[in-house]
Order: C-alpha cells, then sequence, then structure tokens
C-alpha cells in the first residue's frame, strides 16, 4: 500500500517535471552566473568590435519607486544604489540639475569620448604628420632634382600687373590668417605630445591660452580672405581645354624649356584654388561649429543626406548614424576640422614652395602685383596675350603661343 | 608689399574686433556657460 501511494507521487512528479506539449523551455539566463552583470561573452563580443546588447545594465536604473520609507531600516538610501545612479549618469537617464546653460551640460559621462580621443591621438597625429613631412620632403627632393624654376629669357625690366590690390588684399588676409591658424592649431594638436614634454606644462599653458585665442578670432579674418578670393578669382579658375595640355606636360615643371600656354590661372593653380575653395568651406563650417559649441550640430543632416546618395553604403560603411548626440556633433566637428586641416596644411606647403624658392619671379606676383613681362610670356602666355594684345612670341625652346 | 603688410594688420584687426563683438553679444564661454545662479559682474 505504502509502495503504490509512493510510486503514484513518484510518476506524479515525474508527469509534472515533464514539458507540456508545445510549450518551450525557456532559454537559459545568459547572466545568471554574473548576477545580471556582463559576461565573458560581452567583453570578448565588444573587443571584437561587434554590438553588444547592453540592456541588461543599460535599463538597471534602480527603483525608486520600491525604496524603503524612510522610517524603515536603510530607508533614507533609497531604491537607486550607487552602480545604478552612476549607471543612469552614463546612460543619460539620470534626472540631473545642472548649473551651466550650455546645451548639452546634462551629459555628465560620454565613454564616446574615449573613441574621439584615442582618434586624436593615434590616426589623426601620426598620419597628419606623415602627411605633411612626406610633402616637404616631397619638396625638397622635387629642389634638388629640378632645382629652381628660373626664368628662362631675358629679364626684359618691363613689368605688367598680374594682381591688383583687391586681389592681393584677399590673398594675404587668407594666407596670413591661415598661417597663424596652421601654427596654433599644430601648437595644439601636438601639445601633450611635442611641446609639454620640450619645454614644460608652465611654458607651454600660456602658449596654449593665446594660440587659443588666436585660432578662435584669426579664423573670422580666414573666412572674410576666404570669401574675397572666391569672389574675385572664381571667374578666372573655369576649367578649359588648355588646362589638359597644361596637364598632359606637366605644367613644364619637370623639365626645361616647356612653356604650356595657359591664362590668368594654369591648371595646377586651379587646382589649387579649388582644394582652397572645397577645403577652405568645410574646415570654416566645422570651424563654427567648434567655434559656437552645441549651437551648430551638422554631421547628422550631413549623414542623412549622405545615407540618400548610397555613397556610404556602396563604400561599405553602411548607414552613417543620423541620430547624433550633442557631444557626439562635437567630437565628429573637431575630428573632421584635423583631418581638412592637415589635407589643407599639405597643399599650402607645396603651394609657398613653388610662390617662393621653387620659382623664380612666382613671389612678385602677388608681392608687389608686377611680374617681368617675360615671366608672363613664358608661364601665362594667354593671358599676356589677352593683357597686352601682343603675341608672346619669346625665344625659349617651345613657344608659349 | 604695403597691401601684404595692410592685409596683414587687417587679420590682427578683424582678430581683436571679432573678439570684442561677440563677447559683447554675449557669446563668451563665461556668458554661454554659466547658469543664472552665477554673478559674472
Amino acid at each position: 500500500m505504502i509502495l503504490r501511494r509512493f510510486l503514484t507521487v513518484l510518476a506524479a512528479i515525474a508527469v509534472l517535471a515533464l514539458p507540456a506539449p508545445g510549450q518551450e523551455t525557456p532559454p537559459p539566463d545568459p547572466r545568471a552566473a554574473t548576477g545580471g552583470g556582463q559576461t565573458l561573452e560581452d567583453i570578448l563580443a565588444r573587443q571584437q568590435g561587434l554590438k553588444v546588447d547592453d540592456s541588461f545594465r543599460r535599463d538597471a536604473l534602480g527603483d525608486p519607486d520600491a525604496a524603503a520609507a524612510p522610517s524603515d531600516q536603510l530607508g533614507t538610501l533609497g531604491g537607486v544604489s550607487d552602480p545604478e545612479l552612476w549607471r543612469a549618469l552614463r546612460y543619460g537617464a539620470a534626472d540631473l540639475t545642472v548649473s551651466t546653460r550650455m546645451p548639452g551640460s546634462e551629459v555628465v559621462i560620454q565613454d564616446g569620448g574615449m573613441r574621439w580621443l584615442a582618434f586624436r591621438e593615434g590616426p589623426l597625429l601620426h598620419y597628419g604628420s606623415y602627411l605633411l613631412l612626406a610633402m616637404i620632403a616631397i619638396l625638397v627632393l622635387f629642389y634638388i632634382v629640378r632645382g629652381k624654376i628660373r626664368i628662362e629669357g631675358e629679364h626684359t625690366g618691363e613689368t605688367i600687373t598680374r594682381f591688383n590690390a583687391v586681389e592681393r588684399f584677399g590673398h594675404w588676409l587668407m594666407a596670413g590668417s591661415f598661417i597663424v591658424l596652421a601654427l596654433t592649431g599644430l601648437a595644439m594638436i601636438f601639445g601633450r605630445v611635442a611641446l609639454i614634454p620640450l619645454f614644460g606644462k608652465e611654458a607651454y599653458a600660456p602658449v596654449a591660452a593665446a594660440g587659443k585665442w588666436a585660432h578662435n578670432n584669426f579664423a573670422w579674418a580666414f573666412m572674410i580672405g576666404l570669401a574675397l578670393v572666391i569672389v574675385v578669382w572664381i571667374g578666372h579658375n573655369i576649367p578649359n581645354r588648355h588646362d589638359l595640355k597644361w596637364l598632359a606636360v606637366g605644367g613644364g615643371l619637370f623639365s626645361k624649356g616647356v612653356h604650356p600656354p595657359a591664362r590668368k590661372f594654369n591648371a595646377g593653380q586651379k587646382i589649387v584654388f579649388w582644394a582652397v575653395v572645397v577645403l577652405g568651406l568645410s574646415i570654416s563650417l566645422s570651424g563654427l561649429s567648434l567655434l559656437f559649441p552645441f549651437e551648430l550640430p551638422m554631421f547628422a543632416k550631413t549623414f542623412a543626406i549622405l545615407n540618400g546618395t548610397g555613397l556610404p553604403q556602396a563604400l561599405g560603411f553602411g548607414e552613417l548614424p543620423t541620430v547624433l548626440g550633442p557631444h557626439q556633433e562635437m567630437q565628429l566637428a573637431q575630428a573632421w576640422h584635423g583631418i581638412v586641416a592637415f589635407l589643407f596644411m599639405a597643399i599650402i606647403i607645396a603651394h609657398i614652395y613653388l610662390g617662393t624658392v621653387g620659382m623664380e619671379g612666382a613671389f612678385d606676383a602677388v608681392g608687389t602685383g608686377e611680374v617681368d613681362v617675360q615671366w608672363a610670356r613664358e608661364h601665362h602666355a594667354l593671358w599676356y596675350e589677352e593683357v597686352t594684345g601682343k603675341a608672346p612670341g619669346h625665344s625659349s625652346a617651345e613657344p608659349a603661343e | 608689399m604695403k597691401v601684404m603688410a595692410f592685409a596683414f594688420l587687417s587679420a590682427i584687426a578683424i582678430a581683436v574686433i571679432a573678439d570684442l563683438a561677440l563677447d559683447h553679444a554675449g557669446f563668451s564661454a563665461r556668458d554661454v556657460t554659466s547658469g543664472p545662479a552665477v554673478r559674472l559682474d
């Protein structure tokens, strides 16, 4: 009897223990072993750059409603533990009151900042340095091989006005402020890695403060100069068929006696002009975004436009994010500002070389505005003809047309 | 070369004027970042 009862109970337990038909066993909690915290799999996935579902901690922010009454034991501690409070701060979910008025000031922890810092101190600094050093090395090599490009015909002693006062003013307003911006920008980005180890923090601090002031305020002179240069020179920089001829012989830069015809600007100068326009406008926009923090976010909108073209997807970047936090916008603006700045500086180093030590008579064009007639005949024969109504007719090996 | 010198001086003048004008217009860092509880004067 007892044995029968025992077997019946045992059978009932066995039946209850079996899953009902059609009922699935709930999957085991993957975070049971860590008490709901992140697992080794989470860490490994993050290290591989995989997206990890972090809702297990993003949403674990405590429950103030479940707090014990203040009169109870530990009641005054509330329903949120310290880790839960910090987690809420990190995910921007804490109910904060801040004393600053700046937009985005309620974001007190933003771990994307570490990725920005790693980029700024890593690839941006390293590849930017390599780019500038490579450009300088190429120019030194070019100078050794080619030497200074001299006027090949006889100097006439007669000059022709190459650029009027307004053109030269625009050029030097932009150029002068660009030099200030480039030097102060480099001083800021290389401060921690190069200048502080060399001169010490006490010496660097006033340089950094003055450099930041100069960088912020000379930017306006640069933008005005850029606008002026675009207005006065854009009409002369529309590509034409002569540019192809100029490019086909490398502008005569690599061989003596070759002077492809050019109007006011040759193809090389047009490339520099358009590079200055595109990079100048781009760096101005990102600079404005940095000058007025959090007021001019533009990357989310830009990414949306780019996604619409399908270009990022075609290049393997996938859909670019179109919802960005205020700090992400600032970090992208600074990163882009730095990338464009290094490209810009590399191009301008080449431009400065050709305008000074690289080519005889080139500096006069923007210095006094007057160039030797022979220089004009050799380098800008079509422009010389347009201005004077005379055929260039110089005596170099290749006619300049 | 006078134009070049004038342009450089203009760049300095624009920088100083921009700084003063933006400060005056309430765009200084202290104006933008301090809350109403902070007395700036």
